[in-house]
């Protein structure tokens, strides 16, 4: 079966849990920015947590059903219409063949989820079917939907879990307001005190320059140490010798405006990198709107890993609350 | 009357480049699908549309404004 795509949205792409293990030359993991939300939608229609989803950003798409289906909406907060009526969302939702899938007004955060049962079924491109738009692979044909795609829905494999609904507390919140947890460095000595004491201190906002690469935010500003910039760094105080990026880095060029490089970035550049946000906190950040307002606070390493495994222990018995196994 | 919200956050432009003239001004007949303005987001330019037809009485954001999804750009008086 397939989806018939009447109008793609803003930029609606397939996505999974990543492609793994090429980073280091160069390709970015891709995969669904809110995880989480991504990965619970699997849980409702019966799917195992590997398999692809559409993720869909602020304007969602018009599709048709061309057989009976089961899906379920995750993420952020929006009407879901199934056939002009409106219908719950972290539910299962029956479809049948012909039925039209829109949605309303995005109500809070980003990014919204379409899990189907038997999963988005594209060729995987380096073991993911996430698209990764800049270098073309992945999802459909490299590239986000366009109208008129039909995407294939693979065959269902497995059962479907016992609750339809995912209970309230294991939803995300779409808050206007966030705590981001970053664990400082490598290059957070570059800045004064005065820096560091604005990135942890300050209120930034997310700005409209935000998408699966990174995030822009304006905020106070940060103020870097002087120095005499080594060979093959650039003129700027935020510029060093090229290295790699850590997933989740934040880079602040020129000083003024940080970025938090997320799934899409890319690998290595010459900006540096005063701290990386938390991998339990990457999708909090992926759910933050234009005009979010952020603040930063620094955790340790061992605080960071206590925080991924809670994240995984909290998936797990969300994807058990459903009676759905991850 | 009729307001015309938009449907996702970004930048707003009443003209579709620098230098060309607005899409619609205050005091403008208006028809359905008529376009009154884009949005920018993630490098990409929504137009926004009109869903109905009338006089239009005033734009409730200014040209560069940033916007959020449900806010309202256009009041259209309907008839």
């Amino acid at each position: 079966m397939a989806f018939e795509i009447k109008n793609p949205g803003l930029a609606t792409t397939v996505q999974d849990q990543g492609r793994v293990g090429y980073y280091n030359v160069g390709i970015p993991q891709s995969g669904s920015m809110d995880q989480y939300s991504a990965e619970l939608g699997n849980a409702l229609v019966g799917n195992p947590a590997t398999d692809a989803v559409l993720e869909c950003t602020y304007l969602g798409p018009v599709l048709v059903s061309d057989a009976d289906a089961i899906v379920a909406i995750t993420g952020a907060p929006v009407e879901v219409k199934v056939n002009g009526e409106t219908q719950p969302q972290w539910t299962r939702l029956q479809l049948s063949a012909g039925d039209e899938l829109s949605f309303g007004v995005i109500q809070g955060g980003t990014r919204y989820y379409i899990a189907v049962r038997g999963g988005i079924d594209v060729p995987e491109v380096l073991g993911s079917r996430s698209t990764y738009t800049l270098g073309g692979i992945g999802g459909l044909n490299g590239r986000k939907l366009e109208a008129g795609d039909v995407v294939p829905v693979g065959a269902p494999d497995g059962d479907l879990p016992a609750l339809e609904v995912m209970p309230e507390p294991f939803r995300p919140t779409f808050a206007k307001e966030q705590t981001v947890r970053i664990v400082l460095g490598l290059y957070d000595h570059r800045l004064t005190d005065t820096g560091k004491a604005n990135l942890l201190n300050g209120e930034w906002k997310v700005t409209p320059v935000a998408d699966r690469m990174g995030l822009r935010y304006s905020g106070p500003g940060v103020e870097w140490k002087e120095r005499e910039q080594p060979f093959g760094a650039g003129s700027d105080p935020s510029n060093i010798v090229d290295a790699g990026y850590a997933v989740g880095s934040i880079q602040i060029p020129g000083g003024t405006q940080p970025i938090i490089l997320h799934r899409d970035a890319v690998s290595g550049g010459g900006y540096a990198m005063v701290a990386t946000v938390i991998s339990a906190d990457m999708d909090l950040v992926a759910r933050a709107a234009p005009g979010t307002v952020t603040r930063f606070a620094a955790v340790s390493q061992e605080e960071a890993i206590v925080a991924r495994k809670e994240r995984a222990e909290l998936k797990t018995k969300a994807w058990e609350a459903v009676g759905a196994k991850p | 009357m009729g307001t015309i919200v938009s449907p996702l956050p970004g930048i707003f432009y009443r003209k579709p480049g620098p230098g060309k003239p607005p899409f619609a001004n205050e005091g403008d007949t208006i028809e359905v699908g008529q376009t009154l303005g884009i949005v920018e987001i993630m490098k990409q330019f929504t137009e926004i549309q009109s869903d109905v037809a009338g006089v239009l009485e005033s734009f409730e954001v200014a040209e560069g404004d940033m916007v959020n999804p449900g806010d309202p750009i256009v009041v259209v008086r309907e008839g």
